[in-house]
C-alpha cells in the first residue's frame, strides 16, 4: 500500500524489567479503519501512549506522513493531527462540553495571553469562528447539541464517550485514535459509536486506528486488523485473515482449539450484526 | 579555622537535628498513612510544650508525670484532629487539605494566647544542668539530654513499627489502602492511630524544644524548617526523616555559628529549592508514577 | 420569575452579561461604585481601598491556584516585589503609578515564572513548599538588600502620582484601585472565553490528557505563575502607593495564606469567588472589632482578646468552609440567585 499515513518500525518498550512492547512494526493505511486487538495486558494502550509522544520507547521509530516524530513532543504531535481519545474517561470535569470540545482546537488556534485578556477583535473573531465550526461540524454531527452547554461531570457514560470523540474530532485529526471507544455501553450505544466511526470514514476520509476488546464491531468495520499479545505482533491482515490465524486463536484461546475459537469470533460478529 | 568551636557547633547542630528527626519521624508516619502534608505540626508541638508548661510550671507536678501527659495531649490533639477535621476532608484535593491543616494552625496560635496569653515563657527545669564534656569539647547539657530522650523515643517507635500488629497495619495500608482494608485492617482505625503516634512524637519534640529555646505562641514556625527535612528526605520515607533531620539539623546550627541566624533560614531554604530541582522526591522518597 | 434567556447568535450567547436584568443590575452597581466615596465616612473609604487591591490580588491568585490548579504559597512575596519595585521606580526615575506599577507587575511577573519552574517537575505539595522557598527567599532579599529595599526600616514613597496628580488621598487613591480592579477581573473573565483560560482549567483538571491533546504543559503553568505574579506585584505597587512605606514585614509569609483564604471562602475558580472572599476576608477583623465594642460592657477584657480572637476566626473561616462549603460564597451566592430567579416556586 503506498498510501500509509502512520508506520511504526520495530517499536520496544520496557518498565524496569518489564518488556511492555517489543519490536512492534506495523502500517496505517490511509483513509482505512484499522483496529488493534489482544488480550488485556497486550500492550495495546501502551502502544497508543507511544503513538501520542506519552510514552518514549527505547527502541523503534514512528512515521507521521513520512517523516520520523520520535522525538516530538505530545502536544507538537497532537497539532499535527494524531488525535485521541482515552480508555478511561479523561474529560476535564471543570468545564462544559462545549469548552471541552473546543479545548481540542487549542493548538490550532492563536490568541495570545494579552489579546485573551482584553477579549480584543481578533480573539473574539477567532473564538466566534471556531464555535461556529464546533456547531456545524462537529456537534450537529454527533448529535450532541441537547448538552452542550451542561457540565461533562453530569453526563451518562455512554454521552462522555461521544464527547470524547468530538473533542478529538475537534484537534482536526489526520488519524483518529480511539482507545476503546465502545468500552462499557450498551448495545444500542455501541451501534451508534460505530454508526458515527463509519461515517467519519466513510464522509470525512478519516483514517481511525482503534484498540478494541468488541470483536464483533471490530470485525464489522476494521479495512485491518493488528493483533498484539504478550507486547508482540502476531498477526495482521484483513478481519478474516485474523480470524482464521492460528497464533491468534492459541493467543485468545490459550490452546490450539480451532475450531471453538471460531465459532466463538463467528458468533461474536453476527451478534452485533 | 577553630576546629574545636566547629566540633562543638557540629555536636549541637548533631543534637538539634536528633529533635528535628523526631519531628520528622511523626510528620512521615502521618503522611504515609493518609497522605496528608500536616502544616499544623509545629502547632500541636506548641500546644503540647504549654500543656507541659501547665502540668509541670503551675501544678507542679514531677516532670516524670508531666512530661507523659503532655505527650498523651498531643496525641490526643492529633487524633481529634483527624477525626473532626481531617476524615471529612478525605478525597479532596491536596489544596484543600494543606489548607485546613493551615487553617487548624492558626485557631491553635489564637487559642494558645487565649488560654496562656501572648508573651514567651519559660518552661521550668527539668533536665540535669551540669554540662557535659566530651574530652576538651563542651556540650550544653540542656541540648544533650534532649538528644538523648529525643533519640530514645525514635528507637522506640522504629522497633514498634518494625515489629508490631500496628505497625504492620500502618505499613500496610501505607502501600495499598484498598488491599488493607479488604484484608480486614480497618484503614480508618490506621488513620487515627497514625496521627496520635505521629502527634505525640511532635509534642515530645515540642517540649524538648521549648526547654532550650523558651516557648510563645508563635513558636509553632519552627517547624518551617521540619518542611525542609521531610522533602529533602522524602516524604514518605522513615529513612529519610531520620537522615533528613541530622543534616538539616547539622546545617542550620553551623550556619547560625558561622554565619549568622539570619542566614539559617536562607541557607535551608536554599538547599530545599536545589533538592526540589534535582531530586524531586528527595534522597530516599518513593516517585510518583503518572499514569494516563 | 425569569423566563428563557433564548440568544440567536454565537456572540450574544457567549457575551459576559447575557440578558437585560444582569445589565441593568451591572449599571446600578457601577453608579453606586461612582457615588460611594462621596457619602462614605473617611474610615469606610480606607476600607474600600484595601479591599479594591485585594481583590486585584485574590483575582490573581485564583488564576494560578483556582484555574491552573497550581498551589502557591509566595503570592505575598510577589505582591512584595511589585510593592517595592514601584516604590523605587517612583521614587528614583520619578515615574508616575501609570508607568511604575505596570513595570513593578512586570519584573513580579519574571519572578514568578522562575518561581513556577519547580512546578515543571513536582506538583500539589511538592509545588507549595517550593513556592514557600521562594518567598522565605524573597524576604531574605527585602531584609538584606539595603541600597534598594533600605532594609529592615524599609523604604517610604515621596513621589505618589499619576499624570502628575498627587495621589495624597484616600479618594484619589479610591479611583485609582476600583477602576483596576474591574479592569483585572475583567481580564480574568475574558481569559476565561478563550483557547488560554480553557487550557489552563484542562491543566488542572487532568494535566497529561491536555498534553496529549495539545496543551504545553510548560508553556501554560508558566504562564499562569507570570499572569498571578503580575496581578499579584500590581496588587503590591498599589499597597505601596497607598500606605507610602514598604518593609519585609508588610508581605510576610501570612499575607500569602490570606489569600489563599480569601480565595477559599469566596470560592476557588470561579470569577467572583475572589472578589466575595477579598471582601469579606478584608472586613472580618472590622466585623470582630464592632462586635468587640458590643461585648466590652458584659466582658471588660474583650479588647486584649480581639487580637488573639481574630487569629482563631481566620482559622475557623478556613476550616469551616472547606468542610461545609468547598465551593464557597459563590456557591452560596448562586444558590440565592436561583432561588429568587424561580421563586415563588420551589427549586
Amino acid at each position: 500500500m503506498a498510501d500509509d499515513i502512520l508506520e511504526l518500525k520495530g517499536i520496544s518498550l520496557s518498565f524496569g524489567g518489564l518488556k511492555v512492547l517489543s519490536d512492534v512494526s506495523f502500517t496505517v493505511p490511509e483513509g482505512k479503519i484499522t483496529a488493534i486487538v489482544g488480550p488485556n495486558g497486550a500492550g495495546k494502550t501502551s502502544l497508543f501512549n507511544a503513538i501520542s509522544g506519552f510514552y518514549k520507547p527505547q527502541a523503534g521509530e514512528i512515521f507521521f506522513k513520512g517523516e520520523n516524530i520520535g522525538h516530538l513532543h505530545p502536544p507538537k504531535r497532537a497539532k499535527l493531527g494524531l488525535a485521541r481519545s482515552f480508555q478511561n474517561i479523561a474529560l476535564f470535569r471543570g468545564m462544559t462540553v462545549l469548552d471541552n470540545i473546543k479545548l481540542g482546537a487549542h493548538s490550532h488556534l492563536k490568541t495570545g495571553l494579552l489579546a485573551a485578556l482584553f477579549y480584543i477583535g481578533k480573539a473574539q473573531r477567532e473564538e466566534m469562528a471556531l464555535r461556529e465550526e464546533v456547531e456545524t461540524k462537529i456537534i450537529d454531527f454527533l448529535e450532541i447539541d441537547h448538552i452542550r452547554n451542561m457540565s461533562v461531570a453530569s453526563l451518562a457514560y455512554g454521552l462522555q464517550k461521544r464527547v470524547e470523540l468530538a473533542r478529538a474530532l475537534a484537534i482536526g485529526p489526520q488519524v483518529l485514535l480511539l482507545d476503546e471507544p465502545v468500552a462499557g455501553m450498551n448495545r444500542e450505544e455501541k451501534e451508534d459509536m460505530a454508526r458515527f466511526i463509519l461515517d467519519l470514514n466513510q464522509e470525512w476520509g478519516m483514517t481511525v486506528l482503534m484498540v478494541e476488546h468488541d470483536m464483533g464491531m471490530v470485525m464489522d468495520i476494521s479495512d485491518k486488523v493488528v493483533v498484539l499479545n504478550f507486547g508482540q505482533l502476531i498477526a495482521q491482515g484483513t478481519a478474516e485473515d485474523v480470524k482464521n490465524d492460528p497464533e491468534v486463536i492459541k493467543a485468545y484461546l490459550g490452546s490450539g482449539n480451532v475450531s471453538d475459537m471460531r465459532r466463538r469470533l463467528g458468533v461474536e460478529a453476527a451478534g452485533s450484526e | 579555622m577553630d576546629w574545636l568551636f566547629f566540633f562543638e557547633s557540629s555536636i549541637a547542630g548533631l543534637a538539634t537535628g536528633a529533635i528535628y528527626s523526631l519531628v520528622a519521624l511523626g510528620f512521615v508516619i502521618i503522611y504515609k498513612a493518609t497522605r496528608v502534608i500536616n502544616f499544623a505540626i509545629g502547632e500541636i508541638m506548641m500546644i503540647s510544650a504549654y500543656l507541659f508548661l501547665t502540668f509541670a510550671g503551675i501544678l507542679e507536678w514531677h516532670p516524670l508525670i508531666a512530661l507523659p501527659l503532655a505527650m498523651l495531649g498531643g496525641g490526643l490533639l492529633g487524633s481529634v484532629t483527624e477525626k473532626l477535621i481531617i476524615r471529612p476532608m478525605l478525597g479532596e484535593s491536596p489544596i484543600s487539605v494543606v489548607m485546613v491543616t493551615i487553617g487548624l494552625s492558626s485557631i491553635l496560635v489564637g487559642a494558645a494566647q487565649i488560654i496562656w496569653g501572648p508573651g514567651p515563657r519559660i518552661l521550668p527545669d527539668f533536665l540535669p544542668r551540669a554540662p557535659i564534656f566530651i574530652g576538651e569539647l563542651y556540650v550544653s547539657s540542656k541540648i544533650a539530654y534532649s538528644a538523648l530522650i529525643a533519640i530514645g523515643l525514635l528507637v522506640c517507635y522504629l522497633i514498634y513499627f518494625r515489629f508490631s500488629r500496628g505497625g504492620v497495619a500502618l505499613r500496610a495500608t501505607a502501600s495499598d489502602q484498598a488491599a488493607a482494608f479488604s484484608m480486614g485492617i480497618s484503614v480508618p482505625k490506621v488513620f487515627n492511630y497514625a496521627w496520635f503516634f505521629g502527634s505525640m512524637a511532635a509534642a515530645l519534640a515540642g517540649v524538648l524544644v521549648a526547654a532550650s529555646g523558651g516557648l510563645s505562641p508563635y513558636s509553632g514556625s519552627m517547624a518551617l524548617s521540619i518542611l525542609v527535612v521531610v522533602i529533602f528526605g522524602g516524604l514518605d520515607s522513615l529513612t529519610g526523616a531520620l537522615v533528613g533531620g541530622l543534616l538539616v539539623g547539622w546545617l542550620e546550627t553551623m550556619t547560625g555559628a558561622f554565619l549568622g541566624g539570619e542566614y539559617k533560614m536562607l541557607t535551608i531554604f536554599t538547599l530545599l529549592t536545589f533538592v526540589l530541582v534535582l531530586k524531586p522526591y528527595g534522597l530516599f522518597g518513593t516517585k510518583e508514577i503518572e499514569r494516563l | 420569575m425569569r423566563i428563557g434567556d433564548a440568544v440567536s447568535t454565537y456572540p450574544s450567547d457567549e457575551a459576559i452579561f447575557r440578558t437585560q436584568t444582569q445589565k441593568v443590575w451591572m449599571g446600578i452597581f457601577i453608579a453606586t461604585l461612582l457615588t460611594f466615596p462621596f457619602v462614605s465616612s473617611p474610615y469606610t473609604l480606607f476600607l474600600a481601598c484595601l479591599v479594591g487591591i485585594a481583590v486585584i490580588s485574590a483575582t490573581g491568585l485564583n488564576i494560578l491556584v483556582g484555574l491552573t490548579g497550581q498551589i502557591s504559597l509566595g503570592h505575598g512575596g510577589f505582591m512584595g516585589v511589585g510593592a517595592y519595585t514601584a516604590v523605587w521606580l517612583a521614587d528614583n526615575m520619578g515615574m508616575g503609578l501609570a508607568l511604575s506599577m505596570p513595570l513593578a507587575g512586570l519584573l513580579t511577573a519574571a519572578v514568578g515564572v522562575v518561581v513556577g519552574l519547580p512546578s515543571l517537575r513536582v506538583k500539589g505539595l511538592y509545588l507549595a513548599i517550593a513556592t514557600m522557598a521562594a518567598s522565605v527567599i524573597l524576604h531574605f532579599i527585602f531584609v538584606h538588600w539595603e541600597p534598594v529595599t533600605g532594609g529592615n526600616a524599609g523604604i517610604n514613597l515621596q513621589n505618589a502620582n499619576i499624570f502628575g496628580i498627587n495621589l495624597n488621598s484616600d479618594l484619589r487613591m479610591y479611583f485609582v484601585v476600583v477602576p483596576l480592579a474591574i479592569i483585572a477581573v475583567l481580564g480574568e473573565r475574558n481569559l476565561l472565553r478563550t483557547r488560554i483560560g480553557r487550557a489552563f482549567i484542562a491543566v488542572r483538571d487532568r494535566d497529561i490528557s491536555a498534553e496529549v491533546l495539545g496543551v504545553d504543559l510548560l508553556r501554560y503553568k508558566l504562564m499562569s505563575f507570570g499572569l498571578s505574579s503580575f496581578y499579584a506585584g500590581c496588587a503590591g505597587a498599589l499597597w505601596a502607593y497607598f500606605f507610602k512605606v514598604v518593609t519585609p514585614e508588610s508581605f510576610p509569609l501570612d499575607t500569602s495564606i490570606f489569600y489563599l483564604a480569601a480565595i477559599i471562602v469566596g470560592g476557588m475558580g470561579t470569577v467572583l469567588g475572589p472578589i466575595l472572599g477579598a471582601i469579606f476576608m478584608t472586613l472580618v477583623p472590622e466585623i470582630l472589632k464592632i462586635l468587640t465594642a458590643v461585648v466590652v460592657p458584659i466582658l471588660p477584657n474583650a479588647q486584649v482578646l480581639l487580637s488573639p480572637v481574630r487569629v482563631v476566626v481566620f482559622g475557623a473561616l478556613i476550616v469551616g468552609f472547606l468542610l461545609y462549603e468547598p465551593h464557597g460564597m459563590a456557591e452560596m451566592w448562586r444558590r440565592t440567585r436561583r432561588y429568587s430567579h424561580l421563586w415563588p416556586f420551589k427549586t
